[in-house]
C-alpha cells in the first residue's frame, strides 16, 4: 500500500547516456528528487524518484528509451549509530533478502531506501518493529 | 447395431484420413521403384547434358567420366560438381540443353553482387515445377476448397509463380496479392476468407504485430489455416511466433531458384522434416570441405541433381545449404526421404577457437529465451573473441539490474551448451541495433588472424 514507485531506466553503458536521459526529463519539466545509477558491464540501470513516475515513463518511452518501474520501501530511521542495523536485523530475522539498499540524511531526517523481492513481508516486519515506512508524499516533502 | 457402428467408424476413418496425396503413384511407390526411376532419369540427364552442353562435356572429360558408364545412383559420386560460380560463369545461356526457342520462361536468382544466375524453363519444366508445388501443398492439407493468397513478389524471383501455378493445379481460388500493402492484404483475407497464405517470415511477423495492435484475433476474425513461409531463412522459434501470431500452422519448405524455387522439399502434416521430391531431384549430403559423400543422418552440404529438367539440367549442384537426411520412413506414407530444416549456409560457417559455428545456431538459442528481442549482431574481434549483442524485448526490463544480469548469464550458458564456447553477451535496449532491410547482416568479423 505505501511502497514508493521509482522510475527505472535501462541504458547502454556508454558516454552521454546519462545526459541524454536527464535532458529528456528536464525538457519535460520532471524534477528529479533522488537518483542512483548502477552499471554492470555493457549496460546500466538508472533509478529516479520523481513526483509523477507515470509522466516520466511516458516521456522516456516516447523517445524510445526503455523505462520501467520499481517499488521500494523508504524507511525513516533515527540519525544515530545502530539505526541501519535495526532495519537490517529486523529483515534478517524474517529471512528477507535485501537487493539494493541506499540511504541519505535530509533536513536532519535519515531515510533508508530498501529494495527487496518481498516488499509486503518486509513492510510488515518493519512496521511490527515500530519502524516507520514513509509514503510517497512524505518522501517527496522531506 | 454393432455393425452400423463399425461401418460408421470405418467411413469416418477414411473421411478423416490425415494424409491425402496429390498423385499417390508418385508419392508412395516403394523405395526400389523410386530408386530405379531415379537411376533411369539420371542416366538420361547425364547423356543429354554431355551431348548438348559443352560446359558439361568439358567437365565430364576433365573428370574422365564417360556418360555411358553412369548406370546407377552409385555413379553419382563420380560426377563433377556444379557451383554457383559455374552458373555465373556461363551467364546468360551457356548451360542451355535445348534451343532457346524451346524455352518458355526466364527467372534469375537474387544475386546481390555482379551478374545473377539465369535460369531457363521449358513448357514441361514450368508444368513440373507447378506439379511439385501442388504435391507439396496437398501434403499440407490443401484442397480445392482452399483460398490461396499469394503474398510473394511476382517477378524475376521464381517463388510466387510456381506456388501460384501449383495452387491453380489443385483448383484453389488463387489471389495474386503480391507483397506489401498490409491494409489491402487484410481486406482480401476478410472479404474472401483466405485459408492459406504464402509469405516471407519478416512480413508474417509484421502482419501478426499489426493484427495484435488492432485487436484482431486471427483465430476468430480470420479463416487462416496454414502458411507457407519462405524466401528468407527463419528458425523454429520464428515459426512458432508466426503460428502463434497468425493463428495457423506454418509448414516449412525448401527450395532454391537454381532448382525451380519452392517445392523442392516440403513438410507434410507430420511436420517432422521436409520430403525432398526424389523423383525430380537426386540428393546427396557431402562434407563441404572435402566433397566426400556422407551417410544418411550426418550433417553436411546438400547437393542436388535435376532428374527431369529439360531446358537447364544441373548436375550435382552445391547448394551451400547445411542439413541432413532423415532416412526413417514417415508416418504419412510418402517414401521420398526427408531433410532436416536448413541449419546454415556452408558460406556462413564461422570457425571460432577451432569450433564450427553457424549463426543460425546462435539465433535459435536467442529466440528461445524469453525477454529477448529479435535483433542481434555477432562480432568477432582480436583473437577469436566473440561478442553477441542482442536487444531486450519490449517487455524485457522490470526495473531491476540484477534481472538483466541474470538474463545475460542465462543466454551465455545456453549458448555455451549449443556452440561450445561462451561468448560475451551485450544486452542492449530495443531499437539500438541497426534494423535489417532485406538480408540482415548478422556477423561482423574484425579478427586479425
Amino acid at each position: 500500500m505505501n511502497s514508493v514507485r521509482l522510475l527505472a531506466v535501462f541504458v547502454e553503458n556508454k558516454p552521454g547516456q546519462t545526459a541524454n536521459i536527464t535532458r529528456l526529463l528536464a525538457e519535460a519539466g520532471v524534477n528529479i528528487r533522488w537518483v542512483t545509477i548502477a552499471n554492470s558491464g555493457p549496460f546500466g540501470v538508472m533509478k529516479f524518484l520523481v513526483p509523477d513516475p507515470d509522466q516520466g515513463h511516458r516521456v522516456l518511452r516516447q523517445s524510445g528509451v526503455m523505462a520501467s518501474f520499481l517499488d521500494i520501501l523508504p524507511v525513516e530511521v533515527a540519525d544515530k549509530p545502530g539505526a541501519l542495523q535495526a532495519v537490517a536485523d529486523c529483515l534478517a530475522k524474517e529471512q528477507i533478502n535485501l537487493d539494493n539498499t541506499s540511504g541519505f540524511v535530509a533536513n536532519g531526517r535519515a531515510v533508508v531506501i530498501v529494495e527487496t523481492h518481498e516488499i509486503d513481508r518486509a513492510r510488515a516486519a518493519l512496521v511490527s518493529q515500530g519502524l516507520r515506512v514513509l509514503s510517497r508524499d512524505e518522501l517527496l516533502c522531506l | 447395431m454393432g455393425s452400423v457402428f463399425w461401418q460408421y467408424a470405418l467411413a469416418m476413418t477414411f473421411a478423416n484420413t490425415k494424409h491425402a496425396y496429390w498423385k499417390p503413384e508418385e508419392e508412395i511407390l516403394s523405395r526400389t521403384e523410386l530408386e530405379a526411376l531415379q537411376a533411369e532419369r539420371l542416366k538420361r540427364t547425364v547423356g543429354r547434358v554431355y551431348d548438348a552442353v559443352p560446359f558439361y562435356r568439358d567437365k565430364f572429360d576433365t573428370a574422365k567420366v564417360s556418360p555411358a558408364t553412369v548406370v546407377s545412383l552409385g555413379d553419382l559420386a563420380r560426377l563433377p560438381f556444379t557451383t554457383g560460380a559455374d552458373l555465373r560463369s556461363i551467364y546468360p545461356t551457356g548451360m542451355l540443353a535445348v534451343p532457346i526457342d524451346e524455352t518458355m520462361r526466364l527467372h534469375t536468382s537474387s544475386g546481390t553482387t555482379g551478374k545473377p544466375k539465369a535460369l531457363f524453363f521449358s513448357r514441361q519444366d514450368v508444368s513440373n515445377a507447378a506439379e511439385l508445388c501442388a504435391r507439396s501443398m496437398v501434403a499440407t492439407g490443401v484442397t480445392k476448397q482452399d483460398i490461396f493468397q499469394n503474398m510473394m513478389t511476382y517477378g524475376l524471383f521464381t517463388g510466387a509463380f510456381v506456388m501460384h501455378y501449383g495452387a491453380e493445379k489443385i483448383g484453389c481460388l488463387v489471389i495474386p496479392a503480391g507483397p506489401g500493402n498490409t491494409e489491402r492484404q487484410l481486406m482480401l483475407m476478410q472479404d474472401f476468407h483466405t485459408t492459406t497464405i504464402h509469405i516471407t517470415p519478416s512480413f508474417a511477423l509484421y502482419f501478426a504485430d499489426m493484427l495484435e495492435k488492432r485487436g484482431i484475433d486471427p483465430r476468430k476474425d480470420l479463416a487462416l489455416k496454414r502458411a507457407f513461409v519462405g524466401a528468407e531463412p527463419y528458425t523454429e522459434e520464428t515459426r512458432r511466433k508466426i503460428e502463434e501470431g497468425l493463428g495457423l500452422r506454418v509448414f516449412n519448405s525448401y527450395g532454391l531458384s537454381e532448382m525451380n524455387g519452392p517445392g523442392v522439399a516440403f513438410e507434410c502434416q507430420e511436420q517432422a522434416g521436409m520430403h525432398l521430391w526424389e523423383d525430380h531431384y537426386a540428393m546427396e549430403i557431402i562434407n563441404p570441405e572435402t566433397g566426400q559423400v556422407l551417410p544418411d543422418g550426418e550433417r553436411g552440404e546438400l547437393v542436388l541433381t535435376t532428374l527431369l529438367r529439360e531446358a537447364m539440367p544441373i548436375i550435382r549442384y552445391r547448394t551451400r545449404d547445411i542439413t541432413s537426411i532423415v532416412p526413417e520412413p514417415c508416418p504419412c506414407g510418402r517414401t521420398h526421404r526427408r531433410i532436416q530444416r536448413i541449419t546454415g549456409r556452408a558460406d556462413d560457417m564461422l570457425i571460432v577457437r577451432g569450433v564450427n559455428i553457424y549463426p543460425q545456431q546462435i539465433e535459435r538459442v536467442l529466440m528461445s529465451v524469453p525477454k529477448v528481442g529479435r535483433n542481434y549482431l555477432i562480432t568477432l574481434e582480436g583473437l577469436d573473441e566473440m561478442t553477441v549483442r542482442v536487444e531486450l524485448s519490449e517487455f524485457g526490463f522490470d526495473g531491476q539490474l540484477e534481472h538483466v544480469v541474470a538474463l545475460q548469464n542465462e543466454i551465455a550458458t545456453q549458448l555455451r551448451a549449443e556452440i561450445l564456447i561462451k561468448p560475451k553477451i551485450d544486452l542492449v535496449p530495443p531499437g539500438t541495433l541497426p534494423i535489417s532491410e532485406g538480408k540482415a547482416k548478422r556477423v561482423i568479423d574484425n579478427r586479425k588472424l
